[in-house]
């Protein structure tokens, strides 16, 4: 190897190395924005909602405002952003690649005691939605009775209601067997699980349209016992929209938007409540692979956990979110570890913004409270098709 | 490392079929051989097909229900029909709609449009591993520090979990935007299948270019042939038989890839996402949740047959085994 040779490939390593740094330097270059103003799509403002999952009937009211043109009536252009297997919503958040997500608060608590700087801005889901499911001839008819059994979860954070739930009533954690779920129900209908989590707009319908081999017909609700976290000290607050703590501080085009954002979704919502066929449809119409049945299903028994919300949906009750973050300190899963070991900060949440945009709903004559709430009856078929 | 034959046929070099030297009629009984072998080979592909579906329903006939436990692992599966579907109440459901809904498509179409999508972003990602992969082999055979710098990092590239990898690519694939190009999520997907493509060709492709003989180097030094003449008229046709099953591990790769990040990424559309999406709906439709795993067989059936075909196209090159 002569001279030139070595100097080429030297001069070719710098190169190489120059383009990577250049590379990175365009990549976390320019923000996301909401306050980029609008440069597409005329004078509406860009804004990226981080789902939690796949599009589904628990995500109802954000398709059905903008499908509605809710989102567009209050200048916003927003695109929903589904999650899969390892996209985090609030990392997403605090990475800034979206302008607001959606994400239960025991997860995200342990992620701001993990140093993200994140603030609830509004408290969707009123109540929890999380059932532990056991077949009725179980013996399992309370929290209390599952020690020494096989307790199904998904885990990512998913299981910190059994633990907070059981620390409540002392048990010990370390006794129970805790078992992953996958995405069906299959572990506990083949009995490799006592008692398993199920939502009760996905899982637990997904139970009732499944077929009995015993009788040839679908489970029914009798056949199962149910115990609702709801009921429990262990409940915990879930879907919550989450902003950018330092953005609301600094951002004030971001804290208008922040407030436009949040009337377009309660009127998302209260669309869904009142037309819970029509949501289901528009929720299928963005993606999601749920049959007709199972979707309405989901959409009904979401709007369960959100109306009626007698101080206005989305305003965080400070009773329920203190609850929660007891829940949090005082829960300890099978390995002894906690989501969260300190009380978090004061930023965490926020009544600011949901306040304002409840204010102006309420002038413009939109019954936010939905008191008046009446959840319709749906029937699964087989498969939830 | 060194620019010595390193004389071990690659496997994909045994299936060259030498042709007879001989008349008119030897020539023709080859071709008919040829074609017979070729219907044999689909014959037995079908028989295949056919014995691993007796196969399964025979253990789910004879099978315990529990399936075999032993030492407290599941060796064998469960039987009932939501672990084991039927074979042809799988095949029956794919020609049903997917929902009840009156828009729905047959489920065998909802699979083979997801598959197709996937193959798409398999095939772009397939073909970037490809230029990156042949790039950097080709930087690592010409200069030997580049060798000595790059190889272990691009054997260490291949440590990174996807799990890590997958959101950080979506997230920088977030904030790109020149001009009027901006990063689409179906890119994500690629170019993460891209990296797990990459590695195999760049290894096959830098073996291949080592290949040739030192003393068919020097011949070309003593035409006083260039570094450009000597790749292009020895190196590239000597590197072929190690290419072409690098690019099929490639492709293979950059499916699995594919179908991995679409699930990673949430991605809409392809056959990761209905494979998850179905999974959800196994309870209480355990058939349905074949559909997308039929499609993921046939996608990597696809992919593979494929590059099979660059292979005939480059079949003039694969003799190595008969020229050495």
């Amino acid at each position: 190897m002569n001279h030139s040779r070595r100097r080429f490939a030297t001069i070719g390593g710098i190169a190489l190395a120059a383009a990577l740094a250049l590379t990175a330097c365009t990549a976390s270059g320019d923000g996301t924005g909401a306050t980029d103003g609008g440069t597409d799509g005329g004078e509406l403002t860009p804004v990226k909602l981080q789902l939690q999952w796949l599009p589904q009937g628990q995500f109802a009211g954000y398709f059905a405002a903008v499908d509605q043109g809710y989102f567009e009536e209050e200048g916003l252009e927003v695109e929903i952003i589904p999650s899969g297997g390892d996209i985090v919503p609030q990392d997403a958040l605090a990475n800034g690649d979206v302008d607001y997500a959606i994400a239960w608060v025991p997860k995200v608590l342990g992620s701001i005691e993990a140093g993200a700087n994140l603030t609830n801005i509004a408290q969707i889901f009123q109540r929890s939605g999380t059932l532990q499911v056991s077949w009725a001839d179980s013996g399992i008819d309370s929290v209390a009775d599952f020690e020494g059994k096989k307790i199904g979860s998904w885990g990512f954070g998913n299981e910190w209601e059994i633990f907070a739930a059981m620390a409540a009533e002392g048990l010990d954690s370390s006794t129970v067997q805790i078992i992953t779920q996958d995405f069906n129900m299959n572990a506990f209908l083949q009995g490799d699980i006592d008692a398993a989590q199920a939502m009760t707009y996905n899982e637990y319908a997904q139970l009732l349209e499944s077929v009995n081999p015993d009788t040839g017909e679908l489970y029914q609700p009798d056949d199962f016992n149910v115990i609702s976290y709801q009921d429990t000290v262990g409940a915990m607050l879930q879907d919550a929209i989450w902003a950018d703590t330092e953005r609301l501080e600094s951002d004030e085009a971001y804290q208008e938007t922040t407030v436009a954002f949040l009337k377009a979704v309660i009127k998302g919502w209260v669309y869904a409540a009142d037309n819970p066929q029509e949501a289901s449809d528009i929720t299928i119409a963005e993606g999601s692979g749920w049959g007709p049945s199972h979707e309405l299903w989901m959409v009904n028994e979401t709007n369960k956990l959100i109306w009626p919300a007698p101080d206005g949906v989305g305003m965080i009750d400070e009773a329920a979110w203190n609850a929660t973050v007891e829940g949090a300190l005082s829960a300890v899963n099978e390995a002894g570890a906690s989501p969260i070991t300190e009380e978090p900060p004061a930023t965490a949440w926020s009544n600011d913004y949901i306040s304002q945009a409840l204010e102006a709903l309420e002038a413009d004559g939109v019954d936010v409270t939905g008191e008046g709430f009446e959840p319709i009856d749906v029937e699964l078929a087989e498969g939830g098709n | 490392m060194t620019g010595t034959a390193d004389r071990v046929a690659p496997a994909e070099g045994g299936r060259v079929s030498r042709s007879a030297p001989g008349g008119l009629d030897t020539r023709r009984a080859t071709r008919t051989t040829k074609q017979s072998s070729q219907i044999a080979a689909m014959v037995w592909g079908a028989v295949g097909i056919v014995v691993i579906a007796l196969i399964w329903e025979a253990y789910k006939l004879l099978g315990p229900s529990d399936g075999v436990v032993i030492a407290g692992a599941r060796v064998l599966p469960r039987t009932t029909d939501l672990a084991m579907p039927h074979v042809w109440d799988m095949v029956g459901r794919l020609a049903e709609p997917v929902t009840r809904s009156p828009s729905a498509l047959p489920l065998w179409a909802v699979v083979g449009l997801a598959a197709l999508t996937t193959l798409g972003i398999a095939a772009a990602g397939w073909l970037v591993g490809v230029i990156v992969g042949i790039g950097l082999a080709l930087v690592m055979q010409r200069w030997r520090i580049a060798e000595w710098g790059l190889l272990p990092w691009i054997v260490i590239s291949q440590t990174v979990p996807l799990i890590a990898f997958a959101p950080v690519v979506k997230s920088w694939g977030s904030r790109v935007e020149i001009g009027a190009f901006e990063w689409q999520d179906w890119m994500s997907v690629a170019l993460i299948a891209s990296y797990l493509a990459f590695f195999p060709i760049a290894i096959g492709a830098l073996k291949g270019l080592q290949s040739p003989d030192r003393i068919h180097e020097e011949l070309m030094q003593t035409y006083a042939a260039g570094y450009w003449p000597t790749l292009v008229k020895l190196r590239f046709p000597a590197a072929v038989p190690y290419l072409l099953p690098a690019l099929r591990l490639g492709a293979a790769n950059a499916v699995v890839g594919a179908v991995v990040a679409e699930v990673s990424t949430g991605l809409q559309g392809g056959i990761g996402r209905i494979l998850i999406q179905f999974a959800g709906q196994a309870s209480g439709d355990p058939a349905k949740a074949w559909g997308p795993i039929f499609g993921a067989i046939v996608l990597g059936l696809v992919a593979a047959g494929s590059v099979a075909l660059l292979g005939v196209i480059l079949k003039n090159y694969r003799r190595t085994e008969e020229a050495a």
